[in-house]
């Protein structure tokens, strides 16, 4: 499921003229799976559609990393199960209460609204999202 | 003591995790080219429908009880079924992968703690991690391992988790016979007719009369019912569902060349155990990785599944298969330590006939393996071998209904929305 991005780590400096022999040897090679995916048995990924989590940094076809395993608290973002449905929200926790709460940027603030879940999130909450990867090099 | 963790309806489970809508609906999944049902959800159980049943003999009953029909998705199944089998590793380090869905795990290992309380945690992260729920039976013998599964499955208020223990016999008599692991159709018919109805019956027959009315085997089962253990980790009274061949590479293996001839000889190997066992695979299953322990060496883990479009034990058709999902999935510049194969979804007889396949080709094969087998066996194993690492087209199948390889292609990841309500 985890796709390599491997990134060499050149030992050798740039230097005009011949190339040192030693660059061929790459000493160490990092891996974004080692900084993004902490555990790779409950980490899914899913793609974002729409703009209401633009606030939270999240845009209309980023990827999101998602971790089912990372116990969802007050303030994480999380994909949840609205209408059988995975919609990503913020969860807001207070007292006995849950908040689902959407988190536009200014422009269409007020345009969604949040959603109020009892205290037992579990069955509603399907994973939190860890990381967004955006790509700068497209324009939604 | 042993416990078998099962997952519950798996394929329609699967289905549901990236689809939560489907929850209480009535799901069934079709055999490969959408020919028949081979996998249902509770609810498409209740309706009556039945593993077999062609999908063309039910077009009214799916339309009038709103069915979902999904088409079967084995790159999704088989990387579900890996997150499930990885978690139940975390937990005892003897795990016995019994089929794509089922494992049976080696209890002693967890010196002093409480089995029951474990599984349940068990339970509750598989369900938590991956979102297929699973049941757990716990007892002193696989086959009582099995059948405490069984109970678990039927008694919901057991919460998924059942432990046969030293009063065995409530729970025996709530069994029936046709429901033990390894009695057959035909076993527990004859049985009925000797009036044991039960699990707990059966146990009251003395073992030399089962062995003399049915085999060994019966018998041998009947004293796991009483808590004898006969059946060993990878060992069962049934015909295998999975086949696993993967061995450690004494130096680690850096170039494809080394590596294909790894995956090619664990499929030789595995191949000629399914012929000589008369079983055919329908889902391959790969992997290979480097050592998990190295804080040196960086780390590369691949895994892939593929679906057969028909059911098969040929040698050469299954090391194509391999290599052609292993071949994207190996990286230069990283020491593997491991390479294997699961062979998944066996089957006895015959392979399935093929829409794709000539008649001819499939009696070729068939010498061919005839052949290979019969030369391999008098003069040696490994007297006669592929060399071939050739590829060949892949033939495409009628799968109209399946859902998005959620886990396992970038183009087909699950959509959340950021939207309103």
């Amino acid at each position: 499921m985890v796709k390599e991005l491997r990134l060499p780590l050149v030992g050798g400096r740039v230097e005009a003229g011949f190339p040192s022999p030693a660059d061929d040897f790459i000493e160490r090679s990092i891996d974004l799976n080692e900084q993004m995916v902490t555990n790779p048995i409950a980490t899914f990924f899913v793609r974002a559609s729409g703009r209401s989590m633009q606030g939270a940094g999240i845009h209309d076809g980023d990827l999101l990393v998602v971790d089912r395993s990372v116990h969802p608290k007050h303030g994480s973002v999380v994909i949840a199960i609205i209408d059988g449905g995975l919609t990503v929200k913020r969860l807001r926790k207070r007292d006995a209460q849950a908040l689902l709460v959407p988190e536009p940027n200014e422009v269409d603030q007020g345009a969604y609204g949040s959603i109020e879940v009892g205290p037992d999130t579990d069955a509603i909450i399907w994973g939190v999202v860890t990381w967004s990867v955006h790509n700068l090099q497209c324009t939604h | 003591m042993y416990a078998l963790a099962d997952c519950n309806n798996f394929y329609a489970s699967c289905e549901r995790v990236f689809e939560p809508n489907l929850e209480g609906k009535p799901v069934i999944v079709l055999s490969n080219n959408d020919g028949c049902v081979i996998a249902r959800s509770e609810e498409s159980k209740k309706l009556g429908f039945k593993v077999g049943d062609p999908i063309f003999k039910l077009k009214d009953c799916v339309r009038k009880h709103n069915v979902i029909v999904r088409s079967s998705n084995f790159a999704l199944y088989g990387d579900m079924s890996r997150r499930v089998m990885q978690t139940i590793r975390l937990f005892s380090p003897d795990v016995e992968v019994y089929s794509i869905d089922e494992a049976f795990i080696q209890l002693d290992g967890l010196h002093g703690r409480n089995y029951e309380e474990e599984m349940r945690r068990m339970r509750a992260t598989i369900l938590r991690w991956t979102g297929i729920p699973v049941s757990i039976g716990i007892g002193k013998t696989k086959t009582l391992a099995k059948l405490a599964n069984h109970y678990a499955k039927k008694n919901i208020e057991t919460g998924g988790v059942a432990k046969i223990g030293e009063h065995p016999d409530e729970m025996l008599k709530t069994v029936e016979v046709g429901d033990i692991w390894g009695i057959g159709r035909q076993w527990s018919k004859k049985l009925r007719n000797m009036g044991v109805q039960t699990a707990f019956d059966l146990c009251q027959l003395a073992p030399d009369n089962i062995r003399q009315s049915f085999n060994i085997v019966a018998m041998k089962t009947a004293m796991e019912l009483h808590g004898q253990k006969h059946f060993a980790f990878e060992q069962s009274p049934e015909q295998r569902k999975t086949l696993l061949r993967s061995r450690s590479f004494a130096n680690p293996v850096t170039s494809w060349q080394e590596l294909s001839e790894a995956i090619a000889s664990h499929v030789t190997s595995a191949a000629e155990k399914l012929r000589n066992e008369s079983l055919v695979s329908k889902v391959l299953r790969i992997f290979f990785h480097t050592s998990l322990f190295s804080h040196t060496d960086p780390h590369h883990s691949a895994h892939a599944t593929v679906e057969f479009t028909s059911s098969t034990n040929v040698t050469h058709t299954i090391i194509k298969e391999a290599l052609r999902l292993a071949e994207p999935l190996y990286k230069k510049g990283f020491k593997y330590k491991r390479a294997g194969i699961y062979l998944l979804e066996l089957s006895s007889g015959s392979a399935q006939k093929c829409l794709f396949e000539t008649q001819e080709e499939q009696v070729r094969d068939k010498q061919m393996m005839t052949v290979l087998d019969a030369i391999n066996t008098s003069m040696g194993k490994g007297t006669l071998h592929f060399a071939s690492t050739g590829f060949t087209k892949v033939m495409s199948m009628r799968q109209l209904q399946k859902s998005p390889q959620y886990t396992t292609h970038w183009d087909e990841l699950p959509t959340c929305v950021c939207g309103l309500q």
